[in-house]
């Protein structure tokens, strides 16, 4: 197991070192000024240059990526560009905004998503199997966007039941957690169609399997075949994906948070990205490569719990 | 005494989009208590779903639209699930054929045992225990607490087979359904579970539904049998009475196209059965046969029902109109002198491919980081010889390097040492890549499953076109003529080249993999295992079919297979391989004949025979072969070998005995003391 860890760690360091670097790179050879950007489109040559001296951006890039990683690595990850304040601070903001709205829809989404998938698949072509596949391809296909725009339509404009933006300040009278609703009722519905589709797809194939015949024949009731052989079975093989929606959850969640104006991570990072805003992309990916790593490593162990034949 | 299990005209329909299909029609047997009965029949005879039928555990869309099925005297149709559970798992229970898939992969062994005493009334969890602690004794399966705690994949074929039967057997059933439990086991493995399922019979006195398509694995276990054919029970009977008298022309086949391991190289050619079994004799209202039969008269066999009539042998039943005519033709045929084969003389048998002491290992790695952790010797100074017109068997159970062999000569992996002489080329050291496109040609393979070795999505013609064009070079236009004149020669119909390989059945698809073998005009072909996976009507065909090729073409066959009884069919000259190495070699009439090396003894002592008076096994084989990666210093089979000597065997390599000049015994054991008896 010290193994494993110490491995684990091993890679992660690396990972996190590569990708800083190409991340660095790739914002360098990218088109667009970033002095441009912040002085304004009537600034003189002149001026162009002198900000550019003083920021320190006529130096080579490897010079500037090695300060940025000293700095990093003592815990300063340097002033944001674009909101003028210490990349840390947006980060944690936006990142603890993100996590409430990630936290709450995992944890309605696994549960959900395994309870219909399993009910669905356990009884291949049977009427709930039906019903449950029309609803998760829908769910699935419709785009983030619109579904955000129907509930809106829905709830916002029809109902008035909930706040149309949530930009999770209690000033204009809604409760936050009332702001959180719709945000996490898209992602709830277009995710959970996706996993349920993935989890029925494994249900069924599991209860083809001659060992769910030997359960049955051994004299055992439907329910605890289902529960008893069936389910841990039925979960290996969506488990990686479960884990990867983790990773959705933290960073790929830029248009549920553009349509409702939610201050997320995922909307930071497109911000700082359109702006060139170097700081903030870097630590921004940091933390993005971070939570993949750790849902993978998670995911080995996780896994491994699942499934005897698999050793690390 | 009321029957344990009893059919009463049962027909089991199956409906889908397309129709309606029956698959069982009008079957009617009882298996009274200690009793036990055998179905045999083909693949698609409905005999798997007759054992599913009996545990009213039908695959969807299909339903017994006909007559009964009482366990114990209660009509199954008529309880409700509550009543169901009872019966399952505990009055009767049931072993699979794939004892892997049948084990939950993801629970402990002792686990999933427990559950059956639990599900049915015991309440105490630790005489539950218990209870699975002593029947993994009874199954004779090594230290039972540890095995308890194992996950299925750590365990062998044959030790999960035994914990399946454990596991069936952990009720105490009054019958126990048993659907081809030895079939893709090795045949000692297959030996040991029979003995053991015979030994349970005894001590529990459980009636036994036998489901097989083996008529050996048959006559070993049962008392009765019923042989099915398109879901109509042909004949039923003792099996004395059946094996001794077959009375319908179906049974009579079945057995006359079974290669006997009793008889020679010279024996006669194998007699298939003419055609196949087609979806539309299923619906037909006379003998399902007839279409095959060449006793059928129509006015007779097909204008109405056939019944299930007295034969010879006391109890015995047969449906066949023509009864008295197929005995008295089969009495006719025994008595007929058998036209032997014969072998030849040397001289047109010359050597075509030498191998001196070939050996492969492959290297075990620690991935990327780490260096070779060992060696996995998958083949050990092997030495043989292939001539021409002649057909080399190489046999052993998996795992003894069959096929690693197959896979040097084919040039699929390249040998670490010694050499495999084809004329000019050592293919030992001539992987496929650095092979000439002539020495392709003269090498060819032939599959064990030809389902998946002809391309799905091309015609027939397109799979026997290409070697054409390939490896003769044929223009086009000359392939096509020359693919038409292959395929007659495999006796399939010309009009076969148009059509797709899923369109074929098992049979002509093998045909068609022996004319893509044959299109290069080859000196050597390699089959492994070619007619394993074909019903044993088939494979007769097909038998005879490459003994007529071979005699055409005057190649040399190296037959792989781990079915003795073709073998000694077929083969020439036989190895016999454990481990990675050669432990005799020889003539196959001397291999076949004592003295023979332990392992052989074992081996051939394991074959089940189709016939209820062979006797029992007398030697069968514990353990498993050991694994390849262990260094071996003295005799490889001295760890399962009943004759070892202990502080000889297993310490100083065997010296080779010589009964007869050319044949080869490694062995400790002089030739005075090798076994002569089964």
């Amino acid at each position: 197991m010290a193994r494993f860890w110490a491995k684990q760690l091993a890679n992660m360091a690396i990972t996190l070192f590569a990708v800083s670097f190409l991340v660095f790179v790739l914002n360098e050879l990218s088109p667009g000024d970033v002095v441009r950007k912040i002085i304004g489109p009537y600034a003189t040559q002149d001026q162009v240059e002198r900000v550019t001296q003083q920021m320190g951006l006529d130096r080579p890039v490897l010079v500037r990526y090695f300060e940025w990683m000293g700095n990093a690595l003592r815990g300063d990850f340097g002033q944001s560009l674009i909101y003028k304040r210490p990349v840390a601070e947006v980060l944690w903001d936006r990142l603890g905004n993100t996590l409430l709205l990630a936290g709450v829809c995992f944890a309605i989404i696994v549960p959900f998503s395994v309870f219909l998938g399993v009910l669905a698949g356990m009884r291949e072509r049977s009427w709930i199997d039906r019903s449950v596949s029309v609803f998760s391809s829908v769910c699935a296909s419709i785009p983030e966007f619109a579904m955000g725009v129907f509930l809106l339509a829905i709830f916002v404009v029809g109902l008035g039941w909930l706040p149309g933006a949530s930009p999770l300040r209690s000033g204009d009278g809604w409760p936050i957690w009332t702001q959180l609703v719709l945000p996490a009722m898209v992602v709830v519905l277009y995710d959970s169609g996706y996993l349920i589709a993935m989890i029925r797809t494994s249900m069924v194939e599991v209860m083809r399997q001659p060992f769910i015949r030997t359960a049955v024949l051994k004299g055992m009731d439907f329910k605890s075949v289902v529960l008893r052989h069936a389910l841990r079975n039925a979960l290996i093989a969506p488990f990686t994906v479960i884990l990867l929606q983790i990773n959705y959850l933290v960073a790929g969640l830029v248009v549920v948070e553009m349509v409702f104006a939610y201050p997320g991570f995922g909307r930071m990072m497109l911000e700082a990205a359109l702006a060139k805003d170097i700081a903030v992309i870097e630590a921004g990916t940091l933390v993005a490569v971070f939570v993949t790593m750790m849902t993978q490593i998670v995911g080995d162990l996780g896994y491994r719990a699942l499934d005897p034949r698999i050793r690390l | 005494m009321t029957d344990v299990l009893r059919l009463e005209n049962v027909s089991i329909e199956y409906t889908n989009r397309k129709g309606t299909m029956r698959i069982v029609d009008d079957v009617s047997f009882h298996i009274a208590p200690g009793e036990a009965l055998g179905l045999v029949g083909e693949s698609g005879c409905g005999k798997s779903t007759l054992a599913l039928a009996a545990m009213r555990y039908l695959p969807r869309g299909m339903r017994v639209s006909k007559g009964r099925i009482l366990f114990d005297g209660a009509d199954l149709a008529t309880l409700d699930d509550a009543a169901l559970r009872r019966i399952r798992g505990n009055r009767v229970a049931m072993v699979y054929q794939d004892p892997m898939s049948s084990l939950n992969p993801v629970i402990t062994i002792g686990r999933q045992l427990v559950e059956v005493p639990l599900l049915h009334g015991e309440t105490d969890a630790r005489k539950a225990h218990e209870r699975a602690v002593r029947m993994l004794h009874e199954v004779r399966l090594p230290d039972p607490e540890r095995m308890m705690t194992r996950y299925p994949h750590e365990l062998s074929g044959g030790q999960q087979q035994r914990v399946v039967i454990a596991m069936a057997l952990m009720a105490e059933p009054a019958l126990l359904i048993m659907d081809e439990p030895t079939t893709g086991l090795d045949v000692t493995i297959e030996a040991a579970i029979l003995d053991l399922v015979r030994e349970l019979r005894r001590r529990f006195g459980t009636a036994i539904l036998f489901i097989s398509h083996n008529l050996g694995t048959v006559a070993r276990i049962c008392d009765k049998i019923g042989v099915l054919y398109a879901g109509r029970l042909v004949e039923t009977g003792p099996i004395r009475s059946v094996f001794g008298t077959p009375a319908h022309p179906y049974t009579n086949g079945l057995l006359a196209a079974l290669p006997r391991i009793e008889a020679g190289r010279t024996a006669a050619p194998l007699r298939p059965i003419a055609g196949t079994l087609q979806a539309a004799d299923r619906a037909r209202t006379g003998c399902a046969f007839a279409p095959r039969c060449s006793f059928a008269v129509p006015a007779l066999c097909e204008a109405a029902p056939v019944p299930l009539v007295p034969a010879d042998g006391a109890g015995q039943l047969a449906r066949c109109a023509r009864l008295d005519v197929v005995a008295a033709a089969v009495r006719g045929e025994r008595h007929a002198a058998h036209g032997a084969r014969l072998a030849g003389d040397e001289a047109d048998a010359p050597v075509l491919l030498s191998v001196r002491d070939l050996s492969k290992r492959y290297p075990v790695g620690g991935g990327l980081s780490g260096g070779v952790k060992g060696e996995v010797r998958a083949l050990t100074d092997v030495t043989l010889e292939a001539r021409a017109r002649r057909t080399l068997a190489i046999v052993g159970e998996s795992g003894s390097g069959k096929s690693t062999l197959a896979k040097v000569l084919s040039g699929l992996t390249e040998a670490s040492a010694g050499e495999a002489r084809l004329g000019d080329f050592d293919l030992g050291a001539t992987g496929i890549d650095k092979r000439p496109q002539d020495l392709k040609r003269r090498i060819q393979m032939v599959f064990q499953n030809p389902d998946s070795t002809l391309n799905p999505s091309h015609t027939v013609e397109h799979a026997v076109m290409r070697p054409l064009r390939l490896l003769r070079g044929l223009s086009r236009s000359a392939a096509k003529a020359e693919a038409a004149r292959l395929l007659e020669k495999v006796r399939l119909p010309a009009e076969m080249l148009r059509r797709m390989p899923h369109q074929l059945s098992g049979g002509q698809r093998q045909r068609v993999a022996l004319a893509r073998a044959f299109a290069g005009d080859p000196q050597l072909v390699l089959a492994d295992e070619p007619v394993s996976a074909l019903d044993v009507s088939v494979q007769a065909a097909i038998v005879n079919l490459l003994a007529d090729l071979q005699a055409a073409s005057g190649i040399a066959l190296v037959l792989i297979s781990h079915d003795l009884a073709l073998v000694r069919h077929m083969a020439d000259t036989v190895a016999v391989m454990y481990l990675g190495r050669i432990v005799e070699y020889g003539p196959a009439d001397a291999v076949f004949a004592p003295p023979w090396h332990p392992y052989t003894a074992a081996l051939l002592a394991a074959v089940p025979r189709p016939d209820p008076d062979a006797p029992e096994p007398s030697i069968i084989l514990a353990g498993s072969m050991p694994s390849p990666l262990e260094e071996m210093k003295g005799c490889p089979f001295a760890s399962r070998c009943p004759r070892r000597i202990d502080g000889l065997c297993d310490t100083t390599p065997p010296p080779v005995r010589t009964p007869a000049a050319g044949h080869d015994i490694a062995c400790h054991l002089d030739l005075d003391t090798l076994p002569a008896t089964l």
